[in-house]
């Protein structure tokens, strides 16, 4: 053999060996190049549309987190606030005629026109304003500026005949002329406040009787029309909570399980054939059609109230379950077969093999799994403008069978808003908050895996 | 048969020396099979196989790949009920008593009947935990100082115990191949089982950590009945004191090791050990 490969004949087939291995080592190392750089470039691509998404949100929703505030100094000008003294509780012999009566005071507050006072407030702040008319000088305050003075008076009626400094918000279309969202060359019919309106509105900028904070108010306030300004997220936030609980309280045990018992105790039947195939298919089935479904049988059939997070919950149950089975018996489909024979060879029943060894080896991935099929769930918008999320509602629902909005959905609402000027980076605003909660969900996701896959 | 002792003892030094020449069969038997056959679907991997299988002794299963040796031994402790499509037919009877009864519980059977498998499987767990594994789901231990009696007894058994005293709380997958095949010994004879099934037990192990383990069975076999599927020779000779060859799926010939190594009846059992067919 030894000698037979020294041979010269044996050498030149042997070199002829070499030259075509390498000829078709170019070959290969090119292919891999190629692969290489198109691998490279899809990630670029991927990653450079992420990029422009967040960029661009960002760019739109950061100046909404600003707000501007009108600083007054209210008179509660007796003269104006022409009512009786509140009622005290001593005057009455039971709490019910003392309830009443203060009722009946807070109603004859409430008919008082509180928007003198707040126009007052303001032509204080402006001398030059005087021949504006009060349509004119009302519109650089929110709307809701006159309630929030009454709700302080209503709280403190001893305040008749002082003057107090109170923070308003500035108008939807104030603010758009502050920040520049509507453009200041544009004439003067096609600006939504007067000319006399917009330059007061500067005058106060330059003085300071407007300036900008923190827009708490996207954060706490719940929604609002007539008063866009001070819109906030809120409801909607509360809302898709709720949602989110009862989709982590029914979608993850329901499909856990299912998945376990489809995976570990199922016997391979047809029928169990035909359920796999009708859960891949599950899977795939449009979003919207959970939306009809839901309205059918949880609205139409079961009575369940329409715009109800529950109703939405259960919706989105259904959307993740075909998910989260999916995904579970993945990662169960993973677990070696060696760990189970481990466990059956030690006598250990099935039940036992699947709660002592399987499961506790695929948690991580089921964990993760779970989570980003709640994630999924929490942007679904489609689905639940069929149940009626898409009503407006301005309160927090405490509930989860109160009537409440959704983040995607109030998205969604906003994204419609007529006042796109002011509307538009609200709208970016909102998504932030959603894209932070996503964010928070999947960090979370990641942060579970690696914990439990150290421990493991 | 003396004069077969003789003979095996100058062809083979590692002969168990102190083996009993006589037949195994006149010990107690433990095991006794008869008849048994396995369909995997249609296809049928046993044909009436029919072993006496002795206690306190050595019984290797040889045969070339794909003859049915695992399964014969999956047939033992009834691990083929947990292969979809696979079907046994015949008897085996565990000290007269029909394993395949429906009255017989099989986790209860495979309390009794221990399996070491081919390739280290050791749970994701501490080592501790590893051996306490079966007596806790057998409950066998009434206290945590029991438990711990038991795991510190099996790993010593196993010849484990000086090489883990330490890190008794580290995960079983972190010992070495030899280790962790020590280690599911030492988690089979935790739960106090009468029979011990061993499928290849060293096919993943270097010469050494084999070494230690043959070791270990022929310590074993003072106590348990153990039944050894292997692909060595040497190794069959050197452990056992029965041996059963296998081929196609027909047990083609079983006695006395020193027989079947020196004196074989079947012509394919010669080949086979000549290293002819395999
Ligand atoms: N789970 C299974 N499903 C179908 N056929 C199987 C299964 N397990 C084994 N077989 C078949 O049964 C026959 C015997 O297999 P078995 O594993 O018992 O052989 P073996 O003697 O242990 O072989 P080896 O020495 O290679 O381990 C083979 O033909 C094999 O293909
Ligand atoms: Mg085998």
């Amino acid at each position: 053999m030894a000698t037979d490969i020294a041979s010269p004949a044996s050498r030149s087939a042997s070199s002829e060996r070499t030259r075509a291995i390498r000829a078709g080592l170019v070959r290969r190392h090119a292919t891999e190049q190629i692969f290489r750089g198109l691998g490279i470039a899809a990630i670029a691509v991927a990653l450079g549309f992420v990029a422009i998404l967040f960029i661009d949100v960002f760019r739109k929703g950061i100046p909404a987190f600003v707000q501007s505030n009108v600083h007054l100094s209210v008179f509660f000008d007796p003269e104006l606030i022409d009512v009786d003294p509140a009622p005290a509780r001593d005057q009455f012999p039971s709490d019910a005629e003392y309830t009443a009566a203060s009722l009946k005071w807070q109603r004859s507050v409430a008919l008082l026109n509180w928007n003198t006072i707040v126009e007052a407030s303001l032509r204080k702040a402006a001398p030059e304003a005087g021949d504006m008319t009060a349509r004119e000088i009302l519109s650089i305050p929110e709307t809701d500026a006159r309630h929030e003075i009454r709700e302080m008076f209503v709280a403190n009626p001893s305040l008749l005949g002082q003057t107090v400094d109170v923070d308003v918000l500035a108008s939807a279309n104030a603010q758009n002329w502050i920040k520049g969202n509507i453009d200041r060359s544009l004439g003067d019919k096609q600006q939504q406040l007067s000319a006399p309106a917009r330059a007061l509105i500067d005058t106060f900028v330059e003085n300071g009787t407007i300036s900008n904070g923190f827009a708490w108010s996207i954060l706490t306030n719940v929604d609002s029309r007539s008063a866009p300004a001070s819109a906030g997220l809120l409801g909607a936030f509360v809302g898709t909570l709720w949602m989110m609980l009862i989709v982590v309280v029914l979608a993850v045990p329901i499909g856990v399980a299912a998945a376990i018992y489809l995976e570990e105790f199922a016997p391979k039947s047809r029928l169990t054939d035909l359920i796999e195939v009708n859960i891949n298919n599950l899977a795939a089935v449009p979003s919207i059609v959970f939306g009809l479904l839901g309205a059918a049988v949880f609205i139409n059939w079961f009575h369940l109230p329409i715009s109800a997070p529950l109703v939405g919950g259960l919706v989105l149950t259904l959307l993740t379950l075909p998910t989260i089975i999916i995904a579970t018996r993945g990662a169960l489909l993973g677990v070696s077969p060696a760990l189970r024979q481990a466990a059956l060879g030690m006598g250990a029943s099935k039940t036992q093999m699947v709660f002592h060894h399987v499961l506790p080896v695929t948690f991580p991935s089921i964990l993760t799994a779970t989570i980003l099929g709640v994630a999924h769930a929490l942007g679904e918008t489609a689905p639940l403008l069929l149940i009626g999320m898409k009503a407006f509602v301005a309160s927090v629902p405490a509930t989860p069978l109160d009537q409440a909005a959704a983040l995607p959905v109030q998205i969604y609402l906003w994204q419609g808003n007529e006042n796109r000027n002011f509307f538009e980076p609200r709208t970016a605003a909102a998504i932030m908050v959603l894209l932070g909660v996503m964010i928070l969900l999947n960090g979370a996701a990641i942060y579970l895996r690696s914990r439990l896959e150290k421990r493991a | 048969m003396d004069m077969l002792a003789g003979k095996i003892k100058t062809t083979s030094q590692n002969l168990d020396s102190a083996m009993n020449p006589t037949d195994m069969l006149d010990r107690q038997i433990r095991l006794t099979a008869r008849d048994v056959t396995v369909h995997y679907g249609t296809k049928q991997a046993l044909h009436g196989i029919s072993i006496d299988i002795p206690d306190r002794a050595v019984t290797a299963f040889i045969g070339p790949s794909g003859c049915g040796k695992s399964t014969f031994l999956r047939c033992i402790n009834r691990m083929n009920d947990t292969i979809e499509g696979a079907k046994v037919g015949g008897t085996i009877k565990l000290d007269g008593e029909d394993i395949y009864s429906p009255d017989l519980d099989v986790v209860e059977l495979r309390a009794r009947i221990g399996m070491v498998f081919q390739k280290p499987n050791p749970f994701p767990k501490s080592i501790y935990d590893n051996v306490a594994y079966g007596p806790r789901i057998h409950g066998l231990a009434r206290n945590k100082s029991d438990l711990d009696e038991i795991v510190v007894s099996s790993l010593r058994k196993a010849g484990l115990f000086e090489e883990v005293k330490d890190r008794l709380q580290e995960p079983g997958t972190g010992l070495s191949g030899g280790q962790q095949q020590r280690l599911c010994i030492a988690r089979a004879i935790a739960v106090g089982p009468e029979v011990i099934l061993m499928d290849e037990p060293c096919s993943a192990l270097d010469p050494i950590a084999t070494a230690v383990i043959e070791e270990l069975i022929d310590e074993l076999r003072e106590n348990y009945t153990i039944v050894i599927v292997t692909h060595s020779m040497q190794q069959a000779a050197r452990v056992s004191q029965r041996t059963a060859f296998f081929h196609l799926g027909h047990l083609i010939e079983q006695g006395p090791t020193e027989d079947i190594f020196t004196n074989p009846v079947n012509k394919q059992t010669q080949d086979y050990i000549m290293g002819r067919i395999g």
